[in-house]
């Protein structure tokens, strides 16, 4: 199974060689996608993990063990309005129609709710208006 | 009587309040309902507008000098190289210029997040932008290196000069191949995943006076927010093409070159855009007003949607090898609908140009000439037509001894 996941941690499990671990013991492919770490070593790593299943849940149930809080990532699309040009040409790609042309009026909107965070809009706006955001919470 | 008006006769009605404007769209319904020889009679300009990525633009500034003063051999604004082989501190800074540190395709399909068009559209938005120049030094000009920052309000000059802007008529772009083609028409999915479209339809400038009656060298137009001019015809102005009875081309055709104060513009209507894979350009908004002179006139800006096609054309192979793949005409209103059928499938369409906008670009127009701060200008000489015979080149490839190899001679 593969995942998104944030990982908070403290400045003592970040002694620690957390991804070393993940890798060696669970057989996990993990890829950093971002991280932020204080000088006080305490922050937070968004990694994308993947592994087969028992192992994956062994190397999440490690990782609770040492204390650091694992949250599945929510990621957000957010539509910028007033950089969008209505230009139309991210409608076509987006399979929910969160991204939809009123037909009438060749206008397009958003609607969050529709949106499955699948990211086909991302790369075919020419404005950049559309982009995605990882939710991530403050320091713990 | 067949009702005729002069240039002078409209502009009397615009000094005096009573001009009647319509849109593009507008005169479509006046048409509808009262018929065309009174709707010529009532309607003295019917304004146009499209919104859309034009990449052959861009802008020549003159900096002013530094002191010492500098021949600028080399310019970069934010990063992006402008041209400089003309007087020392003249350049011309093109719309699909990249940064020299740009990774380009090399990481393929590229983002090409910045490019000309940025600086221009950061330039008119009032942002300060970084002003690299280097120069070899002369007995008159002996500085060597520039590196400051400056603002649109610290040149002496910048107007925009677009070598080739408002196609009358665009391809509609698809994909035969099996694999995702990343272009100037956008993301085209493989075995015709979708269909990519441009132009503003029945908004469209030059759909809506297609053999160019009206406007010509001189027409004072909407360019960027601002007010411009047509400066000539554009570069591969083209306009001996096949056409529908209504005299609308069924592939591209006419250009045009349009130039414009930037100093008066607005960062709304020159927008840089990053085309993955394919590179950065700039939408560029143009309005051109049309001075219904007689029914003719009018006849061609009644123009619908359902009445304008394009040639679908492969971008697989047919485009990049112009490779004749005959895929037929997409309409209008077809493409604007969401779907098209080609070879019996049904495709969704993608569209590249931005119908809202060019509707505000008419009204803003519209509104302009209402208002009385925007006369209509005669051409001072016509740009070519249909019955002028361009022959459209292509790069005669000319082998060692001297034969051409693709059958383009110059004679
Ligand atoms: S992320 Fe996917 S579902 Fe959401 S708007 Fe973009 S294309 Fe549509
Ligand atoms: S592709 Fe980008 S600019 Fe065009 S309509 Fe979609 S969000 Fe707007």
């Amino acid at each position: 199974m593969k995942n998104k996941v944030v990982l908070y941690f403290s400045a003592a499990q970040s002694e620690q060689p957390i991804i070393y671990r993940l890798v060696k013991n669970y057989d996990l492919v993990v890829n950093i996608l971002k991280a932020d770490i204080n000088p006080q070593k305490q922050g937070y790593l968004v990694v994308e993990m993947e592994g087969e299943k028992d192992k994956y849940q062994e190397g999440i149930s490690f990782l609770k063990g040492l204390g650091v809080i694992v949250e599945s990532l929510s990621e957000t699309v957010v539509w910028q309005e007033d950089v969008c040009i209505q230009c139309g040409a991210c409608a076509s790609f987006c399979p929910t129609e969160a991204l939809e042309i009123n037909r009438e009026t060749m206008e397009i909107s958003f609607n969050n709710s529709k949106c499955v965070v699948c990211g086909m809009c991302l790369d075919c706006c020419p404005t950049r208006a559309i982009t995605l955001h990882f939710d991530i919470r403050g320091l713990v | 009587m067949t009702c005729k008006k002069t240039y002078e006769e409209i502009n009397e009605k615009i000094r005096q309040g009573e001009a009647v404007v319509v849109t593009a769209e507008e005169v479509i319904g006046i048409v509808e309902e009262k018929g065309y020889e009174r709707a010529a009679k009532e309607i003295d300009v019917v304004t146009t507008g499209t919104f859309g990525p034009m990449c052959s633009s861009g802008a020549f500034i003159n900096f002013g000098h530094s002191n010492p003063r500098i021949k600028m051999k080399k310019v970069w604004l934010n990063g992006v190289e402008a041209y400089a082989g003309i007087a020392a501190v003249d350049a011309y800074l093109g719309a699909a210029q990249l940064p020299d540190t740009d990774p380009e395709n090399k990481v393929y399909p590229g983002r090409f997040s910045y490019g000309g068009g940025h600086v221009i559209h950061d330039l008119v938005a009032g942002k300060e932008i970084r002003l690299e120049a280097t120069a070899y030094g002369t007995d008159c000009y002996p500085n060597k290196k520039v590196d400051t920052i400056i603002t649109l309000n610290d040149v002496n000059e910048a107007f925009i000069f677009n070598p080739r802007n408002a196609y009358q008529n665009y391809n509609c772009a698809v994909n035969l191949g099996d694999r995702t083609l990343y272009t100037y028409m956008g993301i085209l999915k493989p075995h015709l995943g979708n269909a990519s479209y441009a132009t503003a339809g029945q908004l469209s400038p030059l759909l809506n006076d297609p053999y160019y009656k009206t406007l010509g060298i001189g027409t004072r137009i909407f360019l960027g927010g601002g007010i411009g001019y047509v400066a000539w015809n554009g570069t591969q102005h083209h306009p001996n093409v096949l056409r529908g009875e209504n005299g609308v081309p069924m592939a591209t055709a006419g250009t045009l070159s349009v130039i414009g104060d930037l100093k008066q513009m607005d960062p709304n209507w020159l927008v840089g855009l990053s085309y993955i894979g394919y590179g950065a350009t700039m939408a560029v908004g143009i309005g051109i007003p049309i001075p219904i002179l007689d029914e003719e006139i009018l006849r061609y800006t009644a123009v619908k949607d359902e009445d304008i096609y394009c040639p679908i054309v492969d971008y697989n192979e047919g485009y990049p090898y112009s490779k004749p793949i005959d895929l037929g005409l997409a309409n209008f209103k077809a493409l604007k609908s969401g779907k098209i059928i080609i070879n019996g499938k049904e495709i969704k369409t993608t569209s590249q140009s931005s119908y809202p906008r060019a509707r505000i670009i008419a009204a803003t127009l519209k509104q302009w000439i209402q208002d009385g701060t925007f006369e209509l200008i005669r051409p001072v000489a016509p740009i070519p037509s249909a019955e002028a015979d361009i022959e459209f080149k292509s790069i005669p490839e000319r082998s060692v001894e001297g034969f051409f190899l693709n059958g383009n001679g110059r004679d």
